[in-house]
């Protein structure tokens, strides 16, 4: 596992931070210091307030390796109440409960593990509202 | 008794328990056939991506949530739990991470069985009194393990709470004092490289847990001159629904004044977050100038207890309450169970 690349990212996936454009006032994530929209340079950290709701999502049932413990789960596009889309696995949730349109919020939670001696990946899941 | 040299607080709380509950008929029925009575009616259980670092960063955000505090302003997390995700590698430097209250901030894992939890609030009264820091953030977390078929696997629990120490003079509550009492009591322990802990059967009872709870309570109740009728509240560690109750008759408590922090039949025993999520749920409910006894029990052994009085009534402000937690329940059977703490090989 590469562990500089997940360092890296570290606070987009622990706390839903990415970027406003200071040209168009978009919002970006994941950050890429690029505006899609206007193309202008935006390195402005901004933290997403992680709530949402699921634009599409899919159940799977034979995962890529690391995450095989989890099957089935469902991975879903969120549409965040700041705008971007973003792809993630949905918790705390059955599968045929989960429907388009659903509000969800943003949790941290265990992404996988290197195998019993690697590290720990912590990133963001969503699950129903709560509150 | 332990008293902070200025007025020291909590200024924000949160607790967080998972979603799936394992009735303790399905151990019993798995292992002696339904023929063993159960300690409690059921437990809760981490799902398969939470462990003691995720839990604690919900119970940290609730707690920033209800206090309003900027997490930069955090000078120390701590998080006590006996079921760290890594041996080595820090859970509250992870925590600390996710809450924003990297880098200038203290962090370190707390151990002392089922009391770490405690051990760092109480830690946390003395670092900001001291102003060393405005803002500590002490948790007690735990994912507990139990042998199969072990009398523990009845009640060992996920869960905790997160407390938010700050001065008293934009608290929710007060610390008003606190008193630890501990003994080298070798009840319960699990050494190194072990899954799972070992205990000394009935010796857990009388010598270690009423014993330091008992010995706690009333030593400090009597240092403030106080007695049970002095309290609204009481609260104590939960390894099973007997325990508790037993404990706080023995001090003089009712069944009314430990009601609302009694959580062990519907999320069984939370190990290090045992007294402190049954605190947050009182503290949900309790009134300006209410009076709270808390006391912890970890096995090795030793128990704090703080007297607490509410200064106002908590406002929720977007944290999610401990009843809502509690209430949150998806039953599950031993086989989900055992997919869930990870005890099929898949490889």
């Amino acid at each position: 596992m590469e562990v500089a690349r997940y360092w890296r990212t570290t606070r987009q996936r622990y706390q839903l931070v990415g970027e406003v454009c200071p040209n168009c006032s978009g919002k970006i994530f994941p950050p890429r210091d690029v505006c899609p929209t206007c193309e202008k340079e935006a390195k402005t950290p901004f933290a997403f307030s992680g709530v949402g709701e699921v634009y599409s999502y899919s159940t799977v049932y034979q995962a890529a390796a690391g995450y095989e413990k989890a099957t089935p789960y469902t991975v879903a596009m969120i549409r965040l109440a700041e705008g971007p889309l973003v792809s993630a696995q949905l918790t705390d949730i059955d599968d045929k409960d989960v429907a388009i349109g659903m509000p969800v919020e943003m949790v941290t939670r265990v992404l996988r593990e290197d195998g019993d001696r690697g590290m720990l990946v912590y990133g963001y899941k969503f699950r129903p509202v709560m509150v | 008794m332990m008293k902070a040299s200025r007025p020291v607080g909590i200024v924000g709380y949160g607790s967080y328990v998972p979603r799936y509950r394992l009735p303790a008929q399905e151990v019993s029925q798995l292992w002696t056939d339904g023929n063993s009575p159960v300690p409690v009616r059921e437990k809760s259980v981490n799902g398969i991506d939470e462990d003691v670092a995720t839990m604690s960063i919900e119970a940290a955000r609730n707690a920033l949530k209800r206090s309003g505090v900027e997490p930069q302003d955090i000078g120390a997390v701590w998080v006590g739990s006996e079921s760290h995700p890594y041996a080595v590698k820090p859970t509250s430097t992870i925590v600390a991470e996710a809450i924003g209250a990297t880098p200038y901030t203290q962090a370190a894992d707390w151990q002392f069985a089922c009391k770490a939890g405690t051990e760092a609030f109480q830690a946390s009264i003395g670092f900001v009194a001291g102003g060393m820091t405005r803002y500590a953030m002490a948790i007690g977390m735990d994912a507990a393990q139990g042998r199969p078929g072990d009398a523990l696997e009845y009640t060992a629990g996920a869960g905790g709470a997160a407390f938010l120490v700050g001065a008293a003079d934009e608290a929710i509550a007060e610390v008003e004092a606190s008193l630890s009492f501990v003994t080298d009591t070798p009840d319960f322990w699990r050494r190194q490289y072990e899954k799972f802990p070992e205990h000394a059967g009935r010796f857990t009872g009388e010598p270690a847990y009423f014993h330091h709870v008992t010995s706690a309570a009333s030593k400090l109740m009597s240092e403030m001159g106080l007695t049970s009728k002095d309290f609204d509240y009481f609260v104590c560690h939960q390894p099973n629904a007997k325990f508790p109750l037993k404990a706080g008759e023995e001090l003089g408590f009712s069944r009314d004044q430990m009601k609302a922090g009694m959580l062990v039949n519907d999320i069984g025993n939370t190990y290090a977050g045992s007294c402190m999520i049954g605190l947050t749920a009182i503290m949900d409910i309790a009134k300006p100038g209410e009076r709270i006894l808390v006391t912890s029990f970890g096995s090795g052994a030793g128990s704090d207890a703080f007297s607490i009085r509410m200064l106002r009534a908590s406002e929720p402000r977007g944290a999610i309450s401990t009843r809502a937690y509690v209430e949150r329940r998806k039953v599950i059977d031993y086989a989900m169970y055992t997919r869930l703490k990870g005890y099929y090989k898949l490889n």
